[in-house]
């Protein structure tokens, strides 16, 4: 066991947990940051991801001791009351069935849309290939980053 | 999620009515009759009814709906029916998700498509009931005749005399009156809200990350545990759990059943403690593989005892005399369901009763099943819904809510059990692996004169639908099934049976219409007029309705008409509703690529037409999904394959764009969670043998040897 300090969403957190203790389950169980989803574990699914630095990352294949200074965003920290381009653009084109996946989904869009805020179909599904959702709403994932990238300067 | 601190009866009445004063209305889910409803001024005790809409003094409206959420979009249709006949104001309706109580929900299950046929009429009934007290009420304080007045928007409005008041002004006032014996329900022309497109009303708090979901269900003082399960058809031997038990954070180790249970506080040290376990396991039953099975489907489809599940005249007579015999067998490999939210339950089982809370599509089974275990009155036992991570059926079962309660009873402790997706693959139960052969008779002139199905599956019941078409539509017809009882557990899958059934029928029926030299969508409509016009036995489908969808899809679809794109067609009847769907393969530099799929439906009125459109897309692009990778191979009882790196899904790559049409025929809501899906098999091999010459006849089709060389990175 060991004390890390994080960065995450703007705040300092601490955890005393295990080097190799995915950040995934420090968010959830240690912070109660249960926006970010458990779906595989094995960094095959994208329900977990959140931005280190801004990139896309596997919060259930990074271990916490690998984190360090990076400044962590999770979906409950995307904007201050839903309110982020792709949160809303989610919304109107209504993109979800469970919902499940969806946070991982919103992480991975945003992550794009703020490297390239005119992707291409290409590279909007080459961006998104990782985050799957069982219920199927693709067609609505691709339609929404479409409209976001659109209202985003 | 909405969370009840207390969930019996008494209490949840009293927490729920938060309105001081308003108008409450109970009502039967179980009777369409306005008689039944109750207007409820006040928190009366014992208050017999199983729903309730409430309009508050400020003029919020209050729908419980009772049904599980996983996905399906209730929680935003039901509403938006009752909101309908009310007149309601959209953005003033608040929907809760109400607990489990059997007392005043009659049917609180998702599974079958079955939410909204089953509740539209009442639905309809308790809106329309409020709209009248709320006239009423304003006819009263106006001293007008109610029939002078109307209702927009959550006002009454008095055109002659240019005033309007609110419903939430009214409210007090109409909980006064007496209930109607009879509402009149709107005429279809005059909905303004059914038909259109509703967002989900849960879309906020899925995205900014509340916790919803059973997963995210915290308790203070609450324990996590997992379990490890063994193979199908072996039991506990021995289990050293000393070392898991030393591991930090580990509460305690403890067996029971054939589980062993690592019970700790966070997951990550869980799930390092569950690798120190060493179990031992022995032989219980038969402990089965893939190719055992394959072995056995062959053997058992001559040879198997089979139940006869139809019968209409002479087929030995038939084929005797046929022309030509065609006869072809398929074959699909058990899957998980995968809801993307792996199970997980908590359980608090105490001396006086047992809190349930969690994700299942049966709330009341799994309260039952654990009185039951537990030897409790059901009425001890409370359950509290969370919104659903999809359930595709595996929410159907009350297993992992068991194994919770029992845990809980040992560790004598409030314990959430999860699964990891490991756990989710390998812990059962499963879509069950079938095959099934066709053989079709034709007579000279290329008709259909005989017609034989034999399904064999493992642990699947009847495997056919022995009713569908084109029963009805054969003079002479036998439908038999073959089941082997295996330890791996099986059970519904979305679009339980027909889910593979009609990939195989549509397959095959596209090679008979071809080796009747007619046109596949022709064959279909002529053997559907053959139905009408002189039916052979009992047809349990509605022929009209079939041709609809038939013809829609072919008209939308441009059917025919295409030049450089082969066409591929099926339709099918499941779960009240009809679906026919036509795929399209281009081929691009040699190899086929899948690019395009319509979808034409017959769901009757459809509430909601985005959610509508989601069901279909999401029904089209998980049949698709599953016929082309999905594969679940056991091995000395174990599914080789046990997390998303070798079970494959669907991704979004892989998806053609998807069209959707409806028949708009006006009648009741039939059901849409599932219908979708059955078609979209059949679609696809028949358009991808269009353009290749190559006929798939088993699923995945990514691991036949006709896919072979075809990237599957990219669309099919
Ligand atoms: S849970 Fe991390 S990718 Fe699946
Ligand atoms: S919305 Fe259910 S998994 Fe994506």
């Amino acid at each position: 066991m060991a004390n890390y300090k994080l960065q995450i969403n703007g705040r300092s957190y601490e955890a005393d947990v295990d080097a190799d203790t995915p950040l995934l389950w420090v968010l959830r169980d240690n912070f109660g940051l249960v926006g970010t989803k458990y779906g595989c574990g094995i960094a095959q699914c994208g329900a977990c991801t959140v931005h280190l630095n801004g990139n896309a990352v596997r919060a259930c294949a990074l271990p916490v001791s690998a984190v360090g200074s990076g400044k962590i965003t999770t979906i409950e920290g995307l904007s201050a009351d839903g309110d982020h381009p792709v949160q809303l653009a989610w919304d109107e084109v209504d993109v979800a069935q469970c919902g499940y996946c969806q946070a991982g989904q919103i992480m991975s869009a945003t992550a794009l849309l703020n490297k390239k805020t005119k992707p291409t179909v290409e590279e909007i599904e080459t961006a998104m290939n990782g985050n799957i959702c069982r219920c199927g709403t693709y067609h609505r994932i691709k339609e929404a980053i479409v409209l976001a990238s659109s209202k985003m300067k | 999620m909405t969370t009840f601190p207390k969930t019996s009866r008494r209490n949840f009445l009293k927490i729920a009515a938060t309105a001081g004063g308003g108008l409450l209305i109970g009502f039967h889910w179980n009777s369409a009759d306005a008689s039944a409803m109750k207007v409820v001024g006040s928190m009366a005790d014992d208050v017999n009814f199983n729903s309730y809409l409430s309009i508050s003094p400020e003029g919020v409206i209050t729908i419980f709906s009772p049904n599980p959420e996983l996905g399906q979009n209730i929680k935003t249709s039901f509403p938006m029916v009752v909101a309908e006949e009310l007149d309601a104001d959209w953005s003033k309706v608040k929907v809760l998700q109400a607990p489990l109580d059997t007392k005043k929900f009659e049917r609180q299950v998702t599974g079958g498509s079955g939410a909204i046929p089953h509740s539209w009429e009442r639905l309809r009934k308790a809106g329309a009931t409020a709209r009248h007290l709320m006239i009423e009420a304003a006819a009263k304080r106006w001293s007008v005749p109610a029939s002078s007045l109307t209702a927009e928007n959550s006002f009454v409005i008095d055109k002659a005399g240019n005033r309007k008041l609110s419903y939430g002004e009214l409210a007090t006032e109409a909980s006064k009156i007496a209930l109607p014996k009879d509402v009149k329900l709107k005429d279809r022309k005059d909905f303004k809200l059914i038909g259109k497109s509703v967002r989900n009303v849960d879309n906020k708090d899925m995205f900014t990350g509340k916790p919803l979901y059973g997963m995210d269900f915290h308790r203070e003082g609450m324990l996590t545990a997992m379990i490890q399960r063994p193979a199908f058809g072996m039991k506990l031997k021995s289990v050293d759990t000393a070392a898991a038990k030393a591991m930090p954070g580990i509460v305690d180790v403890v067996s029971f059943k054939n589980n062993v249970a690592v019970v700790g506080k966070s997951t990550w040290q869980i799930i390092k403690a569950r690798k120190a376990l060493k179990i031992e396991y022995e032989k219980e039953g038969a402990v089965e593989s893939t190719s055992d099975h394959d072995k056995l489907f062959k053997e058992l489809m001559t040879n198997g005892e089979a139940t006869v599940r139809r019968k209409d005249g002479d087929v030995d007579a038939a084929f005797k005399s046929a022309a030509k015999v065609i006869s072809r067998e398929y074959q699909c490999p058990f899957l998980s369901h995968s809801p993307m939210e792996p199970m997980n339950f908590f359980a608090h089982v105490r001396a006086d009763g047992v809190e349930l809370v969690g994700p299942t599509q049966t709330p009341d089974r799994a309260r039952m099943e654990v009185a039951k275990l537990l030897n409790m009155f059901p009425d001890n036992v409370t359950v509290q819904l969370t919104r659903l991570g999809g359930g595709f059926g595996r929410r159907l079962q009350a297993d992992y809510a068991l194994e919770a309660a029992e845990l809980s009873s040992i560790i004598k402790a409030p314990v959430k059990v999860i699964w990891t997706r490991e756990d989710d693959l390998t812990g059962g139960s499963y879509r069950p692996a079938v095959r099934y052969r066709f053989d079709a008779a034709l007579d000279a002139n290329g008709n259909l004169i005989g017609y034989k199905l034999r399904g064999v599956g493992i642990n699947a019941g009847n495997c056919t639908r022995e009713d569908n078409f084109p029963s009805g539509a054969v003079d002479n017809l036998l439908i038999d099934s073959v089941e082997h009882k295996s330890p791996i557990t099986t059970g519904p899958w979305r679009a339980p049976i027909t889910n593979f059934l009609a990939f195989a029928e549509q397959s095959f029926l596209d090679e008979v219409a071809m080796a009747s030299k007619k046109d596949p969508v022709k064959f279909r409509l002529d053997l559907l007029d053959r139905a009408k016009s002189s039916p052979v036995g009992e047809i349990k489908y509605d022929i009209d309705r079939m041709k609809a969808v038939i013809q829609l899809a072919a008209e939308k679809s441009g059917w025919g008409t295409k030049k450089n794109l082969a066409q591929g067609f099926s339709v099918y009847f499941s779960h009240r509703s009809y679906v026919a769907q036509v795929a399209e393969v281009e081929m691009k530099k040699g190899k086929p690529a899948l690019k395009k799929i319509y979808a034409a439906a017959d769901c009757g009125i459809v509430v909601n037409m985005g959610g509508a459109k989601q069901q279909v897309m999401g029904g089209v692009v998980d049949g698709l999904g599953h016929a082309m990778f999905s594969n679940l191979t056991f091995k000395d009882g174990l599914p080789e394959q046990k997390n998303f790196n070798t079970y494959r899904l669907i991704k979004m790559k892989e998806i053609p764009e998807v069209e959707c049409h409806f028949v708009d025929n006006g009648i009741d809501p039939t059901g849409l969670g599932e219908p979708a899906l059955p078609p979209t098999g059949g679609a696809v091999a028949n358009a991808y043998f269009k353009a290749t010459g190559k006929r798939l006849y088993n699923q995945p089709f990514s691991l036949q040897e006709e896919l072979k060389g075809v990237s599957l990175g990219e669309k099919l």
